[in-house]
């Protein structure tokens, strides 16, 4: 069980950019005997460059995970460190403004930093040839498929420059082909910029065909089960044994912790 | 180098199968042809013409049947006739002159007003509760019902009309500006969370931009009240010199002149679909490039 909890290591791999440590952290919803408890003691170390994929059943509360690194939720207790705020993120839904031309959301997230009209352009350019978008430019987000729109949104996430990349289901409401050419792609992105993925999943295979290490959390309060090194070479595939095996693995685990809730 | 070979190959397979992705994803775009663009021009045509053609049959047939005199309910055609001669007159033209520019005055302060009452209230918890109920109270009132207290206030004046106007267009420019902020999706606010947007940023570029198009109806809707407010105005509050749409048409009933009040009616008809279309394109433009309107 490679579960982390080195309070002292953890000060220091807080300093390296990139790094995320998580400290017994709790989330609570509401007071009194109507709380909720969403997440009770998470502590997770996820060093800098590493892809880690959050699987488990509803109500794990690993979006509410994601929300708390993001800085969008406060903690109840324990803590979190990351160097950098805000950090990237992007989310189901790509939630591009209507109003805004491909590359203007893209700019927008540069406007924002203080960027100049000239270099935003330029960057944004560089950025959707990143996603393999050039030419959609000044199309409206209305004018592409969902899988486009989604590698917009994370053309939009890199150009805030963080060195961490959260993503909450992003591929989740996509077909099962455009999502497996967008793993490739974003192993690709992964590895070119050395990102720091934290990446939340309901789908165990694409945690294993993704991960450098899968977390399993449980349901309600949501708690760290098991971590799994994926010892896979890459590139991988999402349908080849070994993903399928270790994905076999860890959803049997995922059954058992569904079944414990039976009322 | 082999090494390079390898990586500018897997560069090349990505881009390729991205792009072939894209291309049977996207949904064809059929082209807009002249006979398609033909066909629909008719299509929105004709209910418009059927209704013409109604109204004048049956006005035509009143005439024809003397359900009243002729100089009380003159024939379609008298009125064109009338209404023709009068348009290559100075005093028509200076009339619908006068009227617009109140109009617009009206309009314009209202959307000022709106506005700004509409942003304070969907920011401000507190204005939420009180004025919140105030906007929809006051947009339960026919506007006509405040003249006698705006003369009262403003004797026969300017003023008294733009009061009216003003509060008759307000509460519907304020509501659309405060459904709109209502119903921004909440996914928009946590992007711009995320990207590290607050208070008036956030603002600027994720909350009043994605209001717009409540926004446009707010200021069609207004428009509607701001215009009735203001033909009612017009007919009661009558200023001395001024000689607006309202005003002349007073004059022509207390001349008993029918067949110029009919034209009166006529012309105020054609401005409300005229300045209606213009709303109406705007909202149509704004829908198809935000791709609201997706029933190609």
């Amino acid at each position: 069980m490679s579960l982390i909890r080195h309070a002292v290591a953890a000060e220091d791999a807080a300093r390296v950019p990139g790094a995320v440590v998580l400290t017994d952290v709790v989330k609570r919803y509401g007071r009194g005997p109507g709380a909720v408890t969403a997440l009770d003691g998470v502590s997770l170390n996820v060093a800098p460059g590493s892809f880690t994929c959050l699987v488990g059943a509803s109500g794990c509360g690993k979006s509410t995970l994601l929300s708390l690194v993001a800085g969008l939720d406060e903690l109840s207790a324990g803590s979190i460190d990351n160097v950098e705020r805000p950090v990237a993120m992007m989310f189901q839904e790509s939630a591009l403004f209507p109003w805004l031309t491909v590359s203007g959301n893209v700019e927008l997230a540069l406007r924002v930093k203080g960027v100049g009209r000239a270099e935003r352009r330029q960057r944004a350019a560089e950025l959707l040839d990143t996603v393999r978008l050039n030419g959609f430019a000044h199309k409206r987000p209305h004018e592409l498929s969902g899988g486009m729109r989604q590698r917009v949104a994370l053309a939009r996430a890199l150009a805030q420059d963080a060195s961490v990349l959260l993503m909450d289901e992003p591929f989740g409401a996509l077909d099962a082909m455009t999502r497996d050419i967008l793993h490739d792609e974003l192993e690709r992105i992964w590895r070119e910029r050395e990102l720091t993925v934290l990446f939340v999943t309901h789908n165990v295979r694409e945690a294993v065909r993704l991960g450098d290490r899968v977390v399993l959390l449980s349901s309600r309060p949501g708690r760290v089960l098991n971590v799994y090194d994926v010892g896979l070479d890459r590139p991988r595939r999402i349908d080849s044994a070994p993903v399928a095996g270790l994905a076999a693995e860890i959803t049997d685990a995922l059954r058992e912790e569904v079944s414990r809730h039976a009322g | 180098m082999p090494v390079e070979t390898v990586s500018s190959k897997e560069e090349d397979t990505s881009r390729e199968r991205l792009s072939g992705l894209d291309e049977l994803e996207r949904t064809p775009v059929t082209e807009t042809r002249w006979g398609r663009f033909g066909s629909r021009l008719w299509a929105s045509t004709w209910p418009k013409v059927l209704a013409l053609v109604l109204v004048i049959g049956v006005w035509q047939f009143l005439v024809l049947i003397e359900w009243k005199p002729v100089w009380v309910l003159p024939a379609p055609l008298t009125v064109w006739e009338d209404l023709a001669a009068y348009a290559s007159t100075p005093d028509y033209w200076q009339a619908i002159l006068i009227t617009m520019q109140r109009a617009l005055t009206g309009f314009a302060l209202s959307v000022l007003v709106g506005s700004v009452l509409g942003i304070a209230v969907a920011r401000f918890r507190p204005l939420r509760a009180a004025i919140g109920s105030a906007i929809t109270g006051l947009q339960t009132m026919p506007s006509i019902i405040w003249f006698p207290l705006a003369i009262l206030l403003f004797k026969i004046s300017e003023s008294a009309i733009m009061f009216v106007v003003v509060l008759g267009a307000v509460p519907a420019i304020a509501n659309g500006i405060i459904s709109g902020i209502d119903y921004v999706p909440p996914a928009y606010k946590r992007v711009g969370a995320v990207l590290g947007m607050k208070g008036l940023t956030l603002y600027r570029h994720v909350i009043l931009p994605a209001t717009l198009p409540s926004f446009v109806s707010g200021l069609k809707q207004g428009w509607a009240f701001a215009w009735r407010s203001l033909m009612a105005g017009e007919l009661l509050v009558i200023i001395a010199g001024q000689g607006s749409i309202g005003a002349l048409m007073q004059g022509a009933r207390e001349f008993n002149d029918a067949s110029r009040v009919i034209g009166w009616i006529v012309t105020v008809l054609v401005i409300g679909i005229l300045v209606d279309a213009a709303f109406r394109a705007a909202d149509n433009r704004i829908r198809s490039s935000w791709g609201l309107n997706q029933d190609r």
